[in-house]
Formats: structure tokens, C-alpha cells, sequence
């Protein structure tokens, strides 16, 4: 028995491996979400686009679900994911709330002037405050948020390649 | 027109590992010598192609032909020469090439080398070296092809990651590299053995010089490492726990414990079983490195581009190797008749404990690796294990070693007497304690781990001093001791300097853990500030352009006692392909210590925050490493492995 040791270790340790590495979604640096099963945090913050007024928690639990995004104007993947971001809200009609992580209101709002307006309410979290609340790891990051204000879901990084059929979509559809 | 020459030896090297692999079991089994011998011309064919191979990429890196891919994602022109030819193995697929040619290399030494071995067992070795080639020339072909060509090639290339632009670590990963694969002829003799269902002392005597060169490779691959890491991160640390560095480490854990666990082999014929296991471990633990950076299975600095085909590829292999040899291993293992017998205290015995402190040690490096890993795959959430469960572990583990260390080679084989070697050790406890108590007693209150490690380093240094003593029985007979010291064999003062290596290695962590200091300050120039008994004024700060970088570099005029002793320029560099930031410490060694200073951001109106240390001893870390493989090239040059090898070939026949 003993002389079969090793080798037993050996295959249970490859079988783990082999289970890790075939999980296709799987990011060995993805940090994942504490919040998920959370309500989100509360705050307020100032808006980004003038005339929305200020921006707080009760707003996610307006009994629709939403989703919130985390984005900056200084962040290239933001950019990559902003086209699907204005497909969301103008093709499927869902509730985006944007967050300005960390950044100038002047480039934020440069930004969503360029690249076009997805969301329906902005916020400006200049500090970063929030961003530590809701335990963004870096930006982009968005939250399935349901209808109670508790967050179901956290997609991590931009929402690009099959991201948005195969993951925002259905945690969206279950969030309602 | 180069490069396809390259890909086109890489498949004739292919073509020749194959042969190698299958036809001497072929000859074996049919008594066909002419079969047989196959196995060496096989073994230098594919030498000589990886090399073709290998030179006509690094034709292409400094000839900056950016039509190559691999090329054209990690070279610049800009680039120094030294970093372009250091480029081609910084990189997945240069990497690999530069494993390959050191895998056949070896198979080539063992070729022309090892004419002593039996013509049998020699083909044995050199086809499982050759398996080894194939998975991995295949690996290279099928999903890591240097040569893949663009069209239309690029203007430029993406340059190298700047980190890695440095002397440290342009030669941190060949000596590494020649480590790693270094173990695998240990590996490759280990089957041998099994499929000839026999371990005898002369095989432990056969496998203990290349284990040996392989060992004095990693240890300087860890330090040059570790070094690279203490000057270039900026951090003033050395050591970080990753999963890389450990991937590195374990082997060089089972390495150390192989080469102590063969000399009881070689000696008393005993520990056989275990020795094979060893050897089967250590080159796997090589392996799993390999693994852990290409697969994207883990966290880690050091990892490469992820690509799963790829990852999947090398744990099939894997599981061919390890799972392989250790299912042969299981099979064959009570084949293994146990030799000599010996006493519970005996120099066997020390073997053993090292033995089993050293593995307890590497299944705990292990098991701290991957246990992020095992929680992740049993959706228990997400962790990390950090240093300080392994410094823990080293603690507990590794100083009940190094008491048994100065045991250990007083006792006699067989049968030693704990008394005597206790006697003569005396001396040894003795300045142990007291350097130990007067540490204690001088830095006041809890210093109790400082004052541990620096009894234990005492306690090495002595006893490796009165162990040359009792050898040259300089308290008996002090008359011609001198001429009995000249006489030592080199492997014993091999064995010597490398425990003495040890010693002066403790000494470097504990000295520079317990009494680093550490300053972080913002300063404008004329500024002074006092560090470890020195003082750092700070003269401001110049712009320097590099070949590709430009940098701002900071001048500290370092004092001590009003005698200016040297000016420390650190750099904060900013390379422009790719862009990238990094930090050039500037460090003055001195006997004492290391001064060390880093230039951080400007904090405006002229000031800079800078990092000063004074970090003394902390060379200790290296001196030591270079004295573990001063002792093994010491071993290695010993005339029992030169001269007592062509005896062996006449007593085989």
C-alpha cells in the first residue's frame, strides 16, 4: 500500500488541476466578490452630468432591477466595454447607473460625450469611497443589482467578447 | 530564411528523440548492441539540432528579424545586445527552447561522460532522457512555435518587459533552467534503475555527481533570484513566499535531501527504495514549476501568457512522467532488496532525520502553494497563504535540522555513540548559549527568535569547525595536523564549506531581519537624514536617458562619523517599449551591512520621497548561497568521483 502512496497524491492532485484549468470562465487573478447576496451600500454622492442632482442608495431599490458600472475616464477597458454598455440600455432597455471611479468631473463628462450617454443616473465617486464599499477590485466592475437593492451578481473586469450573452444577461434575467 | 532552419532542426531533433526514446528498449530486449548504441548517437543528434535550433533564434532576436513572432512580441531595437540574446529565453516559447537544449545537453553529457556506465544501463538512462525531449520538442511544435512568421512584419518590436532587462536576470533563468533539468538525469537514472530492477551502490555513486551539479545550479539560480529581487523590486526584501520561488524551491528541498539520502546509498546500500523516490520527486517538483507558470493556474508574478491548450499539454505530460515513474516506481519498489542495516544512532540515522525534515519541509511548501488552489476547487472562497505560515514552518522545521547538523557527521555509520560526538560538541553549545543569552540580554525584551537563530548559526559555525578538528584530530595528535588537513578529501571539505554556507545564511536572515532599518521620508536636496548609524544627504536629482529608458536619478551622499564613504545614485527609470516604471535601488555593501536607497515620486517643490536602508549582514544571503556552491563544486572535483569511476567500469565488467 504504502509504495502506492505517491502515486495516489499524484492523481488526486492532477484531477484538481485538470477540474481547474478546463473551467473556461475561471481567472486565477479575479478576486471575487464578498457583496454578492448584500444590499448595496449606502451613500451619496454628486452627479456627474449636471441637472440629475445627487445620486444615493435609494435609488437601487426602486423595486426594478439595474445595473450599476463602475468606469473611468482614464481606463482603456472601460472603452472597450462602453459600445456593449450603450447596447444595454438602448437595445435591451435596462437601468444603468454609472459610477466615475476616482476621477475628475471634467473627464467624466468628456468621456460620456464622446463615447455616448448609457446611463440613466451618474454619480461621481472621486475619493473612491464607494468603489471600496461595493469591494471593487479595479474598474470596470458591474453589479446585477435586484428590485430589493441586493446585489446578485458582480462581473468582474470589461463586458466584452461573449461576456454579455453568456453572463451580464441571465444574472440579469434572474436578478427580476 | 533562418528561422525555417531553426523550425526544421527543431523537427529533425524531433525525429531523433523518437528514436532515441523506443529503439534501444528495442536492442535490450533483443541483445541487439548495435540497437543499443543507438541511444548515443541519438542523444547527440538532438543536441546538435536543438542547437542549430536555438542559435538560429537568437540569430533572430539580435538581428532584431521582427517577422518572427516571438521576436516581434519580445524584442526591441533599442534593446542592448545583452538583452536581446537574454530576451529569447524571457518569453513562453524562448523559455522553453532554452529548457530543451539544456535537457539534451545533459543527455549529451551523460553520452560522452558516461562511458563508465554498462552500455545497458547508459542506453536506459539516455531513452527516458530522450522521452523527456520528445514531450517537450512536442510541446514546443504542436503549442509554442518560436518561429511562427508575421505578414507584413511589423516596423518595431513590443520590447521586453523592463523588470527582466538586468543582468541579474538575464542569467537568473539558464542557471536555474540548468538546475531543473539537471535533476532530470537524476530523474532518468532513477527509472533506469527501476527497469533494470536493481539499485546497487555504484549506482548511487553514478547518479551522485550530476545530482550534486544540478543542486550547486538551482542554489544559484535561487540566489541570483533572490538577489534580482532584493536590488530590482525595490522593496529591500528578498524572499516573497510566491508560488513561483516556491515551485523553485521545492526542488531544491529535494534535491538537498537527495543528495544526503544517496550518500547512504553509496556508503551502506541502504535507503535504496527511498533514494528512487527522491530522484523521481525532485525532477518532479521540476516539472510542476514548469506547470504551475504556463498553465494560469496560479497567482503569480512570474507566470506567462495563459494559454489553456497549453496548460493541458503540459499536465498530460505530467501526468505521463510523474504518473509513469511513480506507477513503475510502485511496481518495482519491493524489487529493491534493503542492504545494510544500521542503528538508531548512527550517521544513517542523521541521514534519515535530515531526509525526513527536508521532504516534511517541501510537502509543506507544497501544501502551502496549493492550498489556495484546493479551497478554490471545493468552492470554499478565496485565500492566500502568506509568509508567514511558511516562515513559521521553516522555523519548526529547519532548527531541529541544524542541531542534528552538527551531530550528524561525528557520528560513525553503523553505529555511532552519541556520547562522544556530544563531547566533543561541547564547545559548540557552549558559545552557542552564551552567544545567544548575551543577545537576549543586550536588545532588551523579545527578542527571543534573534537570539534563537543566532544560537543555532553559533552552534553551525563551531561544529563545523570542530568536526575538521576531530578529523584532523588536531586536540589529539596536534603534531601533523597540518599535513592530515592538507590531506582531507575534497569532498569532505566540500561537505564543510557547504554547512559553513549555511551558517553564514542564518546569520544573513536573522541579522537583517532583526536589525534592518528602514526610513521613508521626503526630502528636498541638503536634507540629511540618519539611518542606521549613518547619514544620507540628499543632493538632488539629475535626468539620465538610457539606450530605452529615461530616468531621473537621485544622489545621496552617504557618511558615517563626518567620513563621507560613497554617493548612492538610485534611478526611477521609465522604459518607453513597452511603458513601464521601475525602480533601481543603489546599494553600497559594505562588511557591516548594505546601505540602500530608492527614489520614489516627487512630492513637489523639489522634494522627493525616498526609501533609505541600512540592512546589515544582508550579503550573508549570498556569501552563503556562493559557499554552498563553492562546497559543491569542492564535492564534485573530489578524486573518488574522477578517479574512482573507470575502477567501477572494471567491477561491472
Amino acid at each position: 500500500m504504502q509504495r502506492f502512496l505517491p502515486l495516489i497524491i499524484v492523481v488526486a492532485l492532477f484531477a484538481i488541476f485538470l477540474q481547474m484549468m478546463t473551467d473556461g470562465d475561471r481567472n486565477p487573478n479575479e478576486i471575487k466578490s464578498v457583496m454578492v447576496g448584500k444590499p448595496v451600500p449606502t451613500f451619496t454622492l454628486p452627479a456627474v452630468v449636471d441637472g440629475e442632482g445627487e445620486l444615493s442608495d435609494d435609488f437601487l431599490k426602486s423595486g426594478r432591477p439595474m445595473l450599476v458600472n463602475f468606469f473611468a475616464s482614464w481606463c482603456v477597458p472601460c472603452r472597450a466595454e462602453h459600445e456593449n454598455l450603450m447596447k444595454l440600455a438602448n437595445e435591451h432597455g435596462i437601468t444603468i447607473v454609472g459610477i466615475a471611479y476616482k476621477d475628475r468631473h471634467a473627464d467624466a463628462l468628456a468621456f460620456l460625450d464622446e463615447l455616448g450617454n448609457p446611463f440613466r443616473r451618474t454619480a461621481l465617486d472621486r475619493d473612491g469611497r464607494l468603489a471600496i464599499d461595493f469591494g471593487v477590485t479595479g474598474v470596470p466592475e458591474t453589479f446585477v443589482i435586484d428590485g430589493n437593492g441586493m446585489i446578485t451578481y458582480r462581473h468582474w473586469g470589461p463586458i466584452v467578447g461573449d461576456g454579455l450573452e453568456a453572463k451580464l444577461l441571465p444574472a440579469y434575467e434572474a436578478a427580476q | 530564411m533562418i528561422a525555417e532552419l531553426g523550425h526544421f532542426a527543431l523537427m529533425i531533433a524531433l525525429a531523433f528523440a523518437l528514436l532515441g526514446a523506443v529503439v534501444p528498449h528495442i536492442g535490450i530486449a533483443r541483445g541487439n548492441a548495435r540497437l543499443v548504441a543507438v541511444a548515443d548517437n541519438a542523444a547527440i543528434g538532438q543536441f546538435v539540432m536543438v542547437f542549430i535550433s536555438y542559435a538560429a533564434l537568437t540569430y533572430s532576436f539580435i538581428i532584431s528579424d521582427f517577422s518572427v513572432m516571438a521576436v516581434a512580441s519580445n524584442s526591441h531595437t533599442a534593446k542592448p545586445l545583452l538583452y536581446k540574446i537574454s530576451g529569447v529565453w524571457g518569453n513562453h516559447e524562448g523559455s522553453l527552447m532554452l529548457w530543451v537544449m539544456m535537457l539534451t545537453l545533459f543527455a549529451c553529457a551523460v553520452s560522452l561522460r558516461g562511458k563508465y556506465l554498462p552500455a545497458r544501463f547508459r542506453a536506459r538512462v539516455l531513452a527516458v532522457q530522450s522521452a523527456l525531449a520528445l514531450g517537450f520538442l512536442l510541446f514546443i511544435l504542436l503549442t509554442s512555435n518560436p518561429y511562427l512568421r508575421l505578414d507584413p512584419s511589423p516596423v518595431e518590436g513590443n520590447g521586453l518587459n523592463p523588470l527582466l532587462q538586468d543582468p541579474g536576470l538575464a542569467f537568473h533563468p539558464p542557471m536555474l533552467y540548468l538546475g531543473y533539468v539537471g535533476l532530470s538525469v537524476a530523474f532518468s537514472f532513477a527509472v533506469a534503475a527501476l527497469l533494470e530492477g536493481q539499485v546497487t551502490p555504484l549506482w548511487a555513486r553514478w547518479v551522485r555527481p550530476w545530482t550534486l551539479a544540478a543542486w550547486v545550479f538551482l542554489t544559484g539560480g535561487l540566489a541570483l533570484g533572490s538577489w534580482w529581487a532584493y536590488y530590482e523590486l525595490g522593496w529591500g526584501g528578498w524572499w516573497f513566499w510566491d508560488p513561483v520561488e516556491n515551485a523553485a524551491f521545492m526542488p531544491w528541498l529535494a534535491a538537498t535531501a537527495l543528495l544526503h539520502s544517496a550518500i547512504v546509498v553509496e556508503k551502506r546500500d541502504a535507503l535504496k527504495s527511498w533514494t528512487i523516490l527522491l530522484a523521481i520527486v525532485a525532477f518532479s517538483f521540476s516539472l510542476l514549476g514548469t506547470f504551475l507558470v504556463r498553465s494560469g493556474v496560479l497567482t503569480s508574478v512570474h507566470a506567462f501568457a495563459v494559454d489553456p491548450a497549453r496548460g493541458i499539454f503540459i499536465l498530460g505530460f505530467l501526468a505521463v512522467v510523474v504518473g509513469g515513474s511513480l506507477t513503475l516506481y510502485a511496481w518495482r519498489a519491493p524489487k529493491l532488496t534493503p542492504g545494510g542495516v544500521f542503528g538508531l544512532v548512527s550517521r544513517e540515522s542523521a541521514l534519515v532525520l535530515n531526509n525526513i525534515l527536508l521532504s516534511t519541509f517541501a510537502a509543506v511548501v507544497l501544501v502551502g502553494t496549493l492550498y489556495p488552489l484546493f479551497v478554490e476547487a471545493f468552492n470554499a472562497g478565496q485565500l492566500s497563504v502568506g509568509p508567514p505560515f511558511f516562515e513559521y514552518a521553516a522555523a519548526v522545521l529547519m532548527s531541529p535540522l541544524i542541531v542534528a547538523l552538527g551531530f550528524g557527521p561525528l557520528l560513525a555509520w553503523k553505529r555511532g555513540r552519541i556520547g562522544r560526538a556530544a563531547q566533543i560538541l561541547l564547545p559548540a553549545l557552549g558559545v552557542a548559549l552564551v552567544a545567544a543569552i548575551t543577545i537576549y540580554w543586550q536588545s532588551i525584551g523579545g527578542a527571543v527568535m534573534t537570539a534563537f537563530g543566532l544560537g543555532l548559526a553559533t552552534w553551525l559555525t563551531v561544529s563545523v569547525f570542530l568536526e575538521i578538528a576531530e578529523r584532523i584530530q588536531l586536540f589529539k595528535k596536534p603534531e601533523g595536523a597540518l599535513s592530515r588537513l592538507r590531506g582531507l578529501p575534497r569532498a569532505s571539505w566540500g561537505m564543510s564549506f557547504a554547512h559553513l554556507g549555511l551558517a553564514v545564511i542564518l546569520f544573513g536572515i536573522t541579522i537583517s531581519e532583526a536589525w534592518t532599518e528602514e526610513d521613508l521620508v521626503v526630502m528636498a536636496a541638503g536634507d540629511t537624514e540618519e539611518v542606521g548609524g549613518y547619514s544620507f544627504t540628499f543632493r538632488g536629482v539629475a535626468p539620465v536617458a538610457g539606450p530605452n529608458f529615461t530616468a531621473v536619478r537621485g544622489f545621496f551622499d552617504v557618511a558615517r562619523g563626518g567620513k563621507t564613504l560613497t554617493t548612492l545614485m538610485p534611478e526611477d527609470r521609465l522604459y518607453t517599449d513597452p511603458v513601464m516604471n521601475t525602480t533601481e535601488a543603489s546599494i553600497y555593501p559594505l562588511v557591516r551591512g548594505d546601505l540602500y536607497a530608492v527614489i520614489g515620486e516627487a512630492a513637489g517643490a523639489g522634494r522627493w520621497s525616498v526609501r533609505l536602508y541600512f540592512k546589515p549582514f544582508i550579503s550573508g544571503l549570498w556569501i552563503g548561497s556562493l559557499m554552498m556552491m563553492v562546497g559543491g563544486l569542492l564535492s564534485l572535483s573530489d578524486r573518488r568521483l574522477r578517479i574512482g569511476a573507470p575502477k567501477a567500469k572494471r567491477a561491472e565488467g
